[in-house]
């Protein structure tokens, strides 16, 4: 089915030489980051993971929240995702590639990242991180490859593609949470020092994922023959809704939490987050206008007249996405760090060359996702008969 | 079958490509190196073990010193012969490079010519330029 | 040591058969035929220092200002190639002072006495009983030995930087560049570290292998103590016995073995 992806137009090809121009210029960067070390980064000694790590952790959703189509299908037998599965999955295939590069990116001597492998370490929670991560990438592209040919081929897909398709559900969540452990089960640091961060990790995703689900399905029907289908959007849509209002409730869980205890060693990070702290507040904006779009986003889902209308549905989930990526992928890893263990408030800003690596994978998973969407699509077309 | 032309084209291309290696070097084949001991190496006859037992499994025995010496503090070595030895890369005169102090003709030759590049000396300082 | 010499054994069976090359199997032979019956073994020095339990106590009483202090830390960056970077970003710190409302998160409080108030604290790796450094390495470069001391092996060190994140005393630091150019004056002793590893303290295990004191306590003039713990007999369990000793963030049970008298 590769050769799928080398049929196109204009604005198809358009699409994947400026992505690849985008990796190109990051690439070089990335060599330069090699070849002088991590210090062209903003990370330092007191917040010493950053922009690249906050990505990872966000994709991790992203591609935790792929599931949320292929769950209603496989397991409550929802045929309407039928037709939209296969974008969960190929969807979770380019996050997860994001995610292990982002990794790769953030390691210091990434030539010996297999150390991990020669010197496996159980009671490391990242040793674990590889596990789900490497399992759940395979898991998508065995499963997500099958379905697709089967229906290429105008048969039922095989007994055991469903199997490992079930087995995916199962793991999808495990990704999430394992990743939520990393942070969570770290004595000194009291942002992250809390139960409820993997389930918060868990709707968040559920939320982003699929909102980024119904802007690529709203993209798909405008720029191809194949429709997704209103059903399925509307049902992605109600997911989103449910997802978001539990993301912010545990939120809200949280602040009582830390702020009626009044444990300062918890209150800090929440404090540097939303009004500054000692003087410092780089964030404290971009918090705000985090909980804005998400406060603004469960409006218009909630309610109906709104949500039904796609393009306010589309407006809804753009500010969703970028609400829960401000909130994970820039405020949940700079929180857990600021201030440091010795209570100094060290606060990071990422440097332009940095932000240009982030761009470059970014575009890597984008060009993965175009590509894979692409195939998707031809078969889709194709059996339709359009 | 009009696309005959393009893929041996292809073929060739790709051939030539896959072989370009040995193009590349062709004519440029060098004797292998012999690395040079120095006048304490030569005097001291034997390395901790014998020769052509350190010249297969140096890396070996460099790994295991290595781990016994940051991981377990163990920093004596007794070889087969009952010998001792501090285990030591780089740190005094009783140390590898004590000996070995012509890094550049000891190690680097033989490293070169297998396109080998350990990262020792990222970190381990090396001994000083031999003084002619 | 048991360990390691099978491992060796291990090792140098596996090559012999792997590589089956005869210059192996000769050396074997030749010693077989000299009548000894050794096989390599490696071994702890006979002059180490050793304990069961190694622990610091640092007598702050004995100081006054930062002078008092700073031969201190600059015996340690000297012994150990530590690096002195321009940028704040990419500071590396093996020992190094803070006020005591820092080091003591949880025991600051606005009426705390003068002395302390304006006292400078040695800060450094706690060598914790129960380190969370060494749960979150993926590749056991951190790794804690029998006698306590928290070490870091840079050669398996991938860089990820969990330990940094898991440390609850901000103890470790990373090279965000290669130290090299920024390292005064070369101890041609100690290895520098490479571009992309993290580091900290080693107790000067590389000191107490040869039968050293730790650089610290021997540029302290008495104020710095370490021994063991696990000996009732020992210096550092006659101070702790003597003296009210506080450590740092108790409450995280990680155990830290750098015990502080105020």
């Amino acid at each position: 089915m590769l050769e799928l992806a080398f049929k196109g137009g204009k604005k198809y090809w358009g699409l994947i030489i400026g992505l690849l121009v985008l990796m190109g210029i990051a690439f070089g960067f990335w060599l330069w980051q090699l070849s002088f070390g991590l210090g062209i980064t903003g990370m330092s000694r007191d917040v010493s993971w950053g922009f690249y790590i906050a990505q990872f952790t966000f994709l991790v959703g992203v591609a935790a929240g792929g599931v949320m189509v292929v769950l209603p299908y496989y397991l409550h037998d929802y045929k309407a995702f039928g037709r939209i599965t296969i974008l969960g999955e190929f969807l979770a295939i380019a996050a997860v590639i994001m995610c292990l590069m982002f990794i790769i990116a953030d390691l210091g001597q990434p030539m010996r990242a297999i150390n991990v492998i020669f010197y496996p370490t159980p009671g490391s929670i990242l040793f674990w991180d590889m596990i789900v991560l490497n399992g759940y990438l395979l898991l998508n592209i065995i499963v997500g490859w099958n379905v697709l040919e089967a229906e290429r081929n105008n048969i039922k897909y095989p007994g055991w593609v469903k199997a490992l398709a079930i087995f995916s559900i199962v793991w999808a969540p495990l990704i999430h949470t394992v990743t939520a452990y990393l942070y969570c089960g770290l004595p000194g640091r009291g942002f992250w020092l809390t139960a409820i961060l993997a389930p918060r990790f868990l709707a968040s995703a559920f939320a982003a994922g699929p909102a980024l689900l119904i802007l690529l399905s709203l993209i798909i029907r405008r720029v191809t023959k194949f429709d997704p289908g209103r059903e399925q959007i509307q049902s992605l849509a109600k997911i989103v809704t449910y997802a978001i209002i539990i993301n912010v409730f545990f939120f809200l869980c949280e602040v009582f939490v830390v702020f009626y205890s009044r444990i300062p060693s918890h209150m800090d990070h929440i404090k540097y987050l939303f009004v500054g702290l000692h003087g410092h507040s780089a964030l404290v904006p971009w918090m705000w206008t985090s909980i804005l779009f998400m406060v603004t986003s469960i409006i218009l889902l909630v309610i109906p007249a709104t949500r039904k209308n796609e393009a306010v549905l589309a407006f809804a989930c753009v500010i969703l996405f970028i609400g829960t990526w401000i909130d994970k992928g820039m405020g949940m890893i700079s929180g857990g760090f600021v201030p440091n263990p010795l209570h100094h408030v060290v606060e990071y800003v990422p440097t332009i060359p940095e932000l240009i690596i982030t761009l470059g994978i970014w575009a890597t998973g984008f060009f993965i996702l175009t590509i894979l969407f692409k195939i998707a699509v031809t078969v889709k077309e194709e059996v339709s008969g359009v | 079958m009009n696309d005959k032309n393009i893929i041996i084209t292809g073929l060739i291309i790709f051939f030539v490509f896959l072989t370009f290696p040995f193009w590349y070097n062709l004519g440029k084949a060098s004797p292998v190196p012999e690395p040079k001991l120095t006048d304490k190496a030569k005097a001291a006859k034997e390395c901790v073990e014998p020769k052509e037992y350190m010249k297969v499994e140096h890396m070996q025995i460099l790994d295991i010193w290595r781990d016994g010496v940051v991981r377990e503090a163990n920093r004596v070595y007794i070889s087969k012969k009952g010998k001792r030895f501090n285990m030591s890369l780089s740190t005094g005169d009783d140390s590898c490079m004590g000996c070995h102090s012509n890094k550049a003709e000891f190690c680097d030759k033989c490293h070169d010519y297998t396109s080998v590049t350990p990262y020792c000396w990222d970190c381990h300082i090396e001994p000083p330029k031999e003084k002619k | 040591m048991e360990n390691s010499r099978r491992s060796f054994l291990k090792l140098a069976g596996i090559s012999a058969i792997g590589l089956g090359t005869k210059p192996v199997l000769d050396a074997f032979a030749s010693s077989e035929a000299h009548g000894e019956k050794h096989g390599p073994e490696i071994f702890p020095n006979q002059e180490a220092l050793t304990a069961k339990r190694w622990a610091m106590v640092i007598d702050t009483r004995k100081f006054e200002s930062e002078a008092d202090l700073d031969p201190i830390i600059e015996a340690c960056n000297k012994i150990h190639n530590v690096p002195k970077f321009k940028e704040k970003r990419h500071e590396i710190d093996w020992i190094w002072v803070d006020e005591f409302k820092h080091v003591f998160t949880d025991l600051e409080h606005e009426f705390v006495d003068d002395r302390l108030k304006h006292l400078p604290f040695l800060v450094l790796c706690n060598h914790c009983e129960n380190p969370a450094c060494v749960r979150a390495c993926p590749t056991k470069a951190t790794f804690q030995r029998e006698d306590g001391i928290v070490l870091m092996d840079f050669h398996r060190c991938i860089g990820c930087r969990f330990c940094m994140a898991a440390c609850p005393y901000g103890s470790r630091s990373f090279n965000f560049r290669d130290p090299r150019p920024f390292i005064k004056e070369e101890n041609k002793a100690f290895p520098t570290r490479m571009k992309g590893v993290v580091e900290k303290c080693n107790f000067c295990a590389e000191r107490l292998a040869v039968g050293k004191m730790p650089a610290c306590v021997e540029a302290s003039n008495g104020a710095i103590v370490v021994g063991d713990l696990h000996d009732p007999d020992s210096e550092v369990r006659e101070l702790l016995k003597n003296n009210y000793t506080i450590r740092r963030k108790t409450h995280l049970g990680a155990g830290p073995a750098i015990y502080y008298i105020v």
